[in-house]
């Protein structure tokens, strides 16, 4: 029961990022290029994502358990330190790098579309 | 290198705005079900820990999912979403590691912080989505504008 729910939801977020644009490292940094190509499609994508979750997570955290387990897992450390914020900025720089969050980068590549295809251009 | 290359891309708003709500969803699910944050940052490093991790089945379970998400999309629409990618292959490993190292040590990226996070208004999780969001612009604007230039 749990391996098939969490299977839906890793298809679910897995459809998501496809279709958000969120895997595809071009529309990633041109999100981010707005002062050259900038597309901002992906406003909507965290916007829909962090507005969905705000209201889900107020229904949800009402329950005093989760449906499938003894209790809720949620982070407590509530440190604002160098680790965290040094941790967060070399993600940033190497996600301006490569255009790959992790999430992204799980994901499997349409076989006309692979690097090979990119490296080829100019 | 650092040779310049920029595939331009279209405006989506509501292909991206149904994506966003979609992970927004199996966010609210993941945590309905098992009470967990959906960061794609701990469930990888669930799997990807050699030691015998605790309840490591979800997070395969989750994993095995993601990766079915683009084929049901080809299988339902005779295609996958496009992935280019405007990087060369060195560039591509570097910033694959610098992402590696940061999510590690941020304990965790865009999924984890900058929606489940920012969802709960986490003040760690919005310090550190301000945070990379800042130096990936940077850094675009870096290897676009400055270097690249």
């Amino acid at each position: 029961m749990r391996l098939v729910s969490t299977y839906l939801i890793g298809l679910i977020f897995g459809v998501g990022i496809s279709i958000s644009g969120m895997a595809n490292p071009a529309k990633v940094l041109n999100f981010f290029d707005i002062a050259g190509t900038w597309d901002p499609s992906l406003v909507f994508v965290m916007g829909g994502a962090v507005v969905v979750a705000f209201f889900g997570y107020k229904i949800v955290l009402r329950r005093p358990t989760p449906v499938l387990d003894a209790k809720f897992h949620l982070p407590d450390n509530p440190r604002i330190d160098a680790r965290l914020l040094g941790g967060s900025a070399l993600f940033g720089i190497g996600w301006g790098i490569a255009g790959f969050c992790p999430a992204g980068r799980c994901l499997p590549w349409a076989p006309d579309r692979s690097m090979s295809s990119s490296l080829s251009l100019p | 290198m650092l040779e310049l290359s920029v595939i331009e891309t279209a405006f989506t708003p509501w292909q991206s705005l149904a994506g966003g709500v979609l992970i927004g969803l199996a966010s609210v699910l993941l945590m309905l079900s098992l009470g967990r944050i959906m960061g794609a940052t701990g469930i990888l490093a669930g799997v990807l820990t050699p030691s015998a991790h605790p309840d490591k089945g979800w997070r395969l379970a989750i994993l095995a999912g993601m990766v079915s998400g683009p084929l049901a999309l080809l299988v339902l629409t005779g295609a996958m979403p496009a992935v280019e990618v405007p990087v060369s292959m060195p560039m591509l490993v570097l910033g694959g590691f610098l992402v590696g190292i940061g999510v590690t040590y941020g304990s965790g990226c865009t999924s984890g912080h900058g929606v489940c996070g920012m969802a709960r208004l986490s003040r760690r999780s919005i310090a550190a989505t301000l945070t990379f969001m800042l130096t990936t612009g940077l850094t675009v604007y870096m290897i676009r504008h400055v270097l690249g230039a």
